[in-house]
């Protein structure tokens, strides 16, 4: 399953897991959503760069694609499945495994040759700094006299 | 950058009161995601804690209860505003109990790239044996 840009059903799903949270003893959302087949983001941002983390436990660096078009960041990866011998006996199977893309719109546009991203345990986290084109500027105002 | 494997050290047999015991911490705890799949031999854990290394990871087993605990610091980035979020920090907390005698000594508890990898062997009475029928 593959989840790309804003989508209803996912945002009613984020309610329900919401909820769910509320009601029970401990929380187990926000941890939750790699479960729904895509790992949670969360957008940090200053004037001039902006930071851009997301949980994705167990991922080979090797399989983490990042790409930066304007003010769009896509993460693509996938997530290699636990292969044991073939008769063992399952009493939990909740990892999810498999492929997932994320694109998310940044507050601002990036200059994409100064991404950088950095992978530790299983966090990964891009800082993108903000495009020199894009960066406010400030205007003098002169009086006519 | 990937992380090495690394080894945790396991506490057993530590005093801890057998009724669930509520934390009081000003974070919010989480339940990790495990799976969990038993062989001939051992049975092995493995439990998404993305955020914990080898040092923050506690690990205890008293009796047949298992427990696993991380302690993680909030996220945070100084000089920055978090614009958007879907996904909040806090602790790990997730307790099993173990059906199966485990070989205490043998435990080992490995951690590479958030993901923990606990590998519980057997006690030698309690592995499946296969046992020969004679014909008489």
């Amino acid at each position: 399953m593959l989840w790309t840009s804003w989508d209803p059903w996912r945002e009613i799903q984020r309610l329900q897991d919401e909820l769910n949270r509320v009601f029970s003893g401990i929380a187990t959302t926000g941890r939750a959503y790699y479960a729904q087949g895509a790992p949670g983001i969360n957008i940090w941002a200053s004037e001039n760069d902006a930071i851009v983390t997301t949980e994705i436990p167990g991922v080979d660096p090797k399989d983490i694609d990042i790409s930066v078009t304007g003010d769009a960041l896509t993460i693509k990866g996938s997530r290699a499945e636990e292969k044991p011998d073939k008769n063992v006996i399952w009493h939990r199977r909740e990892r999810v495994h498999g492929n997932f893309v994320r694109t998310v719109h940044l507050p601002f546009s990036v200059d994409s040759s100064k991404v950088e991203a950095n992978y530790n345990a299983g966090i990964l986290k891009i800082t993108l700094p903000r495009a020199e084109a894009d960066k406010p500027r400030k205007i003098s105002v002169r009086t006519a006299d | 950058m990937a992380d090495k494997e690394k080894q945790i050290k396991i506490k057993k047999d530590e005093a801890r009161p057998a009724t669930f015991v509520e934390r009081t911490r000003d974070r919010k705890t989480f339940v990790p995601a495990v799976d969990i799949y038993e062989t001939n031999d051992d049975i092995v854990i493995l439990a998404d804690l993305p955020g914990a290394t080898e040092k923050s990871v506690n690990i205890t087993l008293e009796k047949d209860l298992l427990t696993l605990e991380a302690s993680l610091e909030p996220e945070a980035h100084e000089g920055y505003n978090m614009v958007y979020s879907e996904f909040e920090t806090g602790d790990y907390y997730r307790a099993f109990n173990l059906s199966e005698e485990i070989n205490r000594d043998k435990i080992e508890a490995k951690m590479k790239n958030g993901v923990l990898r606990l590998s519980l062997p057997k006690a030698e009475p309690a592995k499946a044996r296969k046992i020969e029928v004679k014909a008489e």
